[in-house]
């Protein structure tokens, strides 16, 4: 498997002495990844959880809903990798769809809770006063719960499914998004180029659109790529507790749970779906860890 | 500003996030559920006992009046009744919850006490291989999912090897000490009771470490980037060049300021305990609270659900309140 690297990767690490280059932003933070093993393990696991999701049906030896009571709890091996359930499907397919699943709660969820918490941020920040009060109060709301128990509770009370365990999902995690956003657009709010563009008449949408939004966007993506292990636990979580999405649908927490009461004698059945829980968040934790470094000033002057 | 006014201003301020609670929870109990009735009653109930019900419950009554008549009850500490044990659910909460605080109290002692060190042994050999191996460690923490953590030892621990004891907090054989605090570790240590006590706390290691692995990692790693901040310093620099032993600098000088930062996050990572408590119990068969609201939503037993989740989030607003008096005392420069 290859990753996106620049050009001149491999023949700087080629043994030739030190080449002068020119040490953009760009190649700083390759080397800085490149020196963590840590960060590049995350890579490969999330390359890897995107290949998956890419090429599932190729991967899959199995279709995952197809029920064969002929082998019905076999434990991994040749025929099927990760063992059978107590229907006879083919634990291994199950987890590959499961990653789909996986995905799509991760990129529904951070675009939700992303937009609305840039979206609210920015209009609390921008026009401060009344607004402000009032979003940073809904903020600090959400806040005083634990997030998986108020994503527990608006699951339940929408009714467990897939869609609404996505919406409880988002609506917990938008709050630390309309921080961020509020932050930037009061930091940016007084800057030149802002007051540039309302002394020529821009009016205020036209001046939050073009000008506060996206930076405030852009803060809002990278911690949002920090936080989706969080998400994928979350919504793990909810799927063990039957919140998330109903049989038969391969969600890895479901899968966790349909297993529970097999556990002492098919073993396969809870903990390898919950390992494929377990090295995706790694993943995204392993590379959520190696972008905070390289966006800590302190750390980079320390380390470059 | 002084420090009492300092705790004025917050206990005011927490008062309005409670409120925001109730807002929240009086929303997802009243407003969201399409139809709670059909929920009790089932869907094909006669129409006489939906209204009549929809009357006993309020529900025919405007938005506004059944919020208020909800502020005053959950004020008074009335939280309804639950459909599923028939009590009142504040009762229920009552007796389920101390076994929630022991076991969160007890992770979270076991996450300082693991979490502290392996952050400073992190921050002082950066970039070495004990500082690789402690990240590694704690990073893996907050990656697994508590639940299906709890099941790997449950397998491992009592069903393969037998070392510790299976679900539950004490043995079936066992006959559980009067409970005076709730607590059955002070329970059984006030009637004398050793074999209680032994095998409670034999009970509580697996859920409290599973728990406590989960925030000894955020603890650690806290601590980890506070104590690197700190070791920048001046006075650090200044500690050294007097020829002080680096322990000395390191625990003395370095530690007490980065533990600043790290008492903060206490109160996040207890949240993260609550959250996670709640499967912790679910796996472990832990009588708490989290496992009343589970077996809550699986009962369709809204109050118990609804009465639970707030007095989390009540337990949770109370114990970020006391981090940030804490905090300020710990540290002059947030009065102001």
């Amino acid at each position: 498997m290859r990753f996106s690297t620049p050009r001149s990767a491999s023949s700087a690490s080629a043994p030739g002495g030190p080449r002068p280059v020119r040490r953009t932003e760009v190649w700083r933070a390759y080397l800085s990844w490149r020196r963590s093993p840590l960060s590049v393990t995350g890579t490969v696991l999330i390359g890897l959880l995107l290949v998956v999701v890419v090429a599932g049906p190729l991967i899959a030896t199995h279709d995952p809903l197809e029920q064969n009571f002929a082998v019905r709890l076999r434990p991994p091996g040749a025929g099927h990798w990760f063992g059978t359930d107590q229907f006879g499907r083919d634990i291994f397919s199950r987890v590959v769809y499961g990653s789909r699943i996986a995905m799509q709660i991760i990129l529904i969820v951070s675009l939700i809770s992303g937009v609305t918490g840039s979206m609210l941020g920015t209009l609390a920040g921008y026009f401060g006063g009344r607004i402000d009060e009032v979003i940073s109060r809904l903020t600090d709301m959400f806040l005083a719960f634990p997030s998986l128990v108020l994503a527990m509770a608006f699951a339940a009370a929408l009714g467990p499914n897939l869609t609404n365990a996505i919406l409880a999902i988002s609506l917990v995690t938008w709050t630390p998004s309309a921080r961020l956003a509020r932050a930037e657009a009061l930091r940016i709010k007084h800057q030149d180029f802002v007051e540039a563009a309302r002394a020529m008449g821009a009016r205020d949408p036209r001046v939050i659109v073009r000008h506060i939004l996206p930076s405030a966007l852009s803060v809002v993506i990278v911690q949002l790529t920090l936080r989706m292990g969080t998400i994928i636990l979350t919504a793990a979580g909810l799927g063990f507790l039957g919140l998330g999405a109903q049989p038969p649908t391969p969600e890895w927490g479901a899968m966790v749970s349909d297993g529970r009461n097999y556990l002492v004698d098919q073993w396969w059945m809870s903990t390898l779906p919950g390992l494929a829980i377990a090295l995706t968040v790694l993943g995204f934790n392993l590379l959520g860890d190696g972008i905070r470094d390289l966006l800590d000033p302190h750390l980079r002057h320390a380390r470059l | 500003m002084n420090l009492a006014a300092y705790i004025a201003r917050r206990l005011l301020l927490m008062v309005g996030v409670l409120f925001g609670v109730l807002i929240i929870t009086f929303v997802v109990s009243h407003v969201i559920p399409a139809d709670p009735v059909g929920a009790i009653l089932g869907g094909n109930a006669p129409a006489e006992r939906v209204d009549a019900l929809r009357h006993q419950l309020g529900l025919d009554q405007p938005l506004h009046v059944q919020f208020i008549t909800y502020l005053g009850a959950a004020v008074r500490g009335d939280l309804g009744r639950s459909l599923r044990t028939g009590r009142p659910v504040s009762r229920d909460i009552g007796q389920f919850f101390p076994a929630t605080l022991e076991l969160t109290l007890t992770a979270i002692g076991l996450a300082i006490i693991l979490g502290v060190p392996l952050g400073v042994i992190s921050a002082v050999t950066r970039n070495r291989p004990p500082d690789h191996g402690a990240r590694i460690f704690s990073i893996v923490g907050v990656s697994m999912p508590v639940f299906w953590t709890g099941l790997v030892f449950l397998l491992l621990f009592y069903y393969r090897l037998g070392w510790l004891p299976g679900p539950g907090r004490l043995d079936l054989t066992l006959i559980p000490p009067p409970s005076r605090t709730g607590f059955l570790l002070f329970d059984s240590l006030l009637g004398c009771n050793w074999e209680a006590f032994r095998n409670a706390l034999a009970h509580l290691v697996m859920p409290a470490f599973v728990l406590g692995y989960l925030a000894t990692a955020t603890i650690a790693r806290i601590c980890r980037s506070s104590m690197l901040d700190v070791l920048h310093q001046e006075y650090i620099r200044t500690a050294q060049a007097k020829g002080l032993r680096p322990r000395v600098v390191i625990l003395r000088h370095a530690l007490r300021n980065a533990l600043i930062p790290t008492v903060t996050v206490v109160g996040l990572v207890f949240g993260g305990l609550l959250e996670g408590s709640v499967l912790t119990e679910t796996i472990f068969a832990w009588p708490g609270l989290g496992r009343y609201i589970t077996t809550g939503f699986l009962a369709l037993d809204y109050p118990a659900v609804m009465g639970g989740t707030l007095y989390i989030a009540v337990v949770f607003s109370v114990a970020n309140l006391i981090v940030d008096i804490a905090y300020a005392f710990l540290d002059p420069k947030i009065r102001f």
